[in-house]
């Protein structure tokens, strides 16, 4: 997705003078030809992550549409007062594209592990938060929200989908009807191991691409003709984190949410993605077992 | 109120004049704590909206406009009396000083004040953002607009304004300008002096008496080719 999120910006600085791209050295050899094209518009400041979100909201507030691109701990995490106030704060927009999220890189260790990127983005207010499950899907989202003014983030990994949905940006998808059984809400690249665990369950599941705004009525619809109202989400970041926005979409009807993600506790282990995945319980066997084990018969 | 007869010669109701700033200023009140570091950039302020800056209350929206861009947020009563002397907000705002509905607070916030670029408060985000105003300015090709970024000599402890010294100096960002009012109120002061640590980086520098109208024009207005400007206005010690 990284390689697509290269090639969608480098066309975006042809086809729209308002964007330009803020890197802090990681990808910026990506945009060397992006750089000789648009000297003035391809901004790399260095390993200076402080100042990568803070010229990104100086860029705004000038009139530009400032894209920027780091790892997501870099990103979201150790510039956060930036975030909130730089960008949020200031009435800025800006579009903040990640790379790695939460076990993209496992032996690089916890340093380079970032699961609570979105949760962090929910203390604030305003921010649209897109999470892609394949790299079709991060070029669309990726031109919606250089288009748009707001704040938005956009959460890429190399965890992918085998084929992309036709997604809506800002709506929940439905990929299966199920007569009954749970909604299960799948977000982005985790949606390929939902499926496979579900193999022979009845339940519905809802594809997520965009998870803030929480797309509310697509729940509710999904709930609609169910008497339980039993709700799972499964998450590629920190386990639980849409969980308060299932209960405030269903706060007027009993319901049972299970949030499914990446545990709290640092894993303290190396290894590969596919590893990490299975640890956090992720992987299609395991995420079988935890839903028809938690679901109502 | 006294008017001497030099005040009554240079006074006009819609002008008001370097000593009217001292009145419009006792009209808050409620942050006496913040007060010294008040009055210390009240010379600055002055000689920048008086006679540096190109902006007016007309232009304030305009994209060919100078910003400048208070970082030093705490005790704003200085900005606010100059804000008001130059009519971008009424006086009779300045009664309403921090109250529930005010624009006006003990921090600016740039969405309720016509005319304030940022709202700070928070230390050290000023000079990033002025990078950025500078980047996207001269990407939009409005090569003349002048960025200025106020901070003070403590603020210069947080990190983000060293990332963005020397970031400004290597791109040669020759439209921002700081100015750094130096109250000696660093707990470590700054070894080598203030404007080193930007001339290292390849800043135009210059140091002089903050409370010198003459000097500091002529400091703000000193050509630096090709670099960004610093001008360190050294007032009487916090303490």
């Amino acid at each position: 997705m990284r390689e697509r999120f290269i090639s969608t910006t480098t066309a975006l600085l042809d086809e729209d003078p308002r964007v330009a791209v803020v890197l802090a050295d990681i990808s910026a050899s990506g945009f060397d030809g992006a750089a000789a094209a648009h000297p003035d518009r391809v901004i790399n400041v260095g390993i200076r992550e402080q100042l990568l979100i803070g010229a990104t909201g100086g860029l705004a507030l000038a009139g530009m549409r400032p894209i920027a691109h780091t790892f997501a701990s870099f990103l979201v995490e150790r510039p956060f007062e930036q975030v909130k106030l730089d960008l949020g704060h200031q009435g800025a927009g800006a579009v903040l594209v990640s790379a790695l999220g939460s076990y993209d890189w496992p032996a690089g260790g916890r340093t380079h592990m970032s699961p609570a990127d979105v949760a962090l983005l929910d203390t604030l207010p305003g921010w649209t938060v897109h999470v892609p499950g394949h790299p079709d899907e991060a070029e669309l989202l990726l031109r919606d929200a250089a288009a748009a003014d707001g704040l938005v983030y956009v959460r890429l990994s190399l965890q992918s989908n085998a084929a992309a949905r036709p997604i809506t940006p800002g709506r929940f998808l439905t990929v299966r009807e199920g007569r009954g059984g749970p909604v299960v809400i799948a977000v982005g690249p985790v949606l390929d191991e939902v499926l496979a665990a579900l193999e022979g369950v009845d339940a519905t599941v809802l594809y997520a691409a965009t998870v803030r705004p929480f797309d509310q009525a697509a729940l509710r619809a999904a709930l609609a003709d169910r008497a339980a109202a039993d709700v799972v989400v499964v998450e590629p970041y920190l386990a639980g984190t849409s969980t308060p926005f299932v209960a405030e979409t269903l706060a007027d009807r009993a319901h049972r949410v299970l949030g499914l993600g990446v545990s709290r506790e640092e894993l303290r282990h190396y290894g590969t993605m596919e590893q990490h995945i299975a640890a956090h319980g992720l992987d299609a066997a395991s995420l079988r077992e935890r839903i028809t084990g938690w679901a109502q018969p | 109120m006294t008017l001497t007869t030099a005040d009554a010669v240079t006074f006009h109701p819609t002008s008001p004049t370097f000593h009217h700033l001292g009145g419009l200023m006792s009209r808050m009140t409620g942050a006496e704590k913040h007060g010294p570091a008040a009055s210390s950039t009240l010379d600055v302020l002055w000689v920048l909206y008086d006679r540096v800056l190109r902006v007016t209350p007309e232009t304030a929206e305009d994209q060919e406009r100078d910003r400048f861009l208070l970082s030093k947020g705490h005790g704003p009563m200085a900005y606010y009396a100059v804000l008001a002397a130059k009519g971008f907000i009424a006086a009779e705002l300045l009664d309403t000083f921090g109250r529930y509905d005010s624009p006006l607070g003990h921090h600016p916030d740039r969405t309720l004040v016509p005319g304030v670029e940022i709202g700070s408060g928070s230390l050290g985000h000023g000079l990033p953002l002025g990078v950025g105003t500078a980047l996207g300015l001269r990407a939009q090709g409005l090569l003349d607009p002048a960025v200025w970024v106020l901070i003070g000599d403590a603020e210069l402890d947080e990190g983000s304004n060293h990332e963005a010294i020397a970031y400004a100096g290597a791109a040669g960002l020759e439209r921002l300008h700081t100015v750094v009012i130096d109250n000696q109120s660093a707990t470590h002061g700054w070894y080598g002096g203030i404007a080193s640590h930007f001339a290292t980086a390849g800043w135009s520098t210059v140091t002089v008496d903050g409370r010198d109208h003459g000097a500091l024009f002529e400091a703000f207005t000193r050509p630096h080719p090709g670099r960004p400007h610093a001008v360190v206005a050294v007032v009487e010690p916090k303490n």
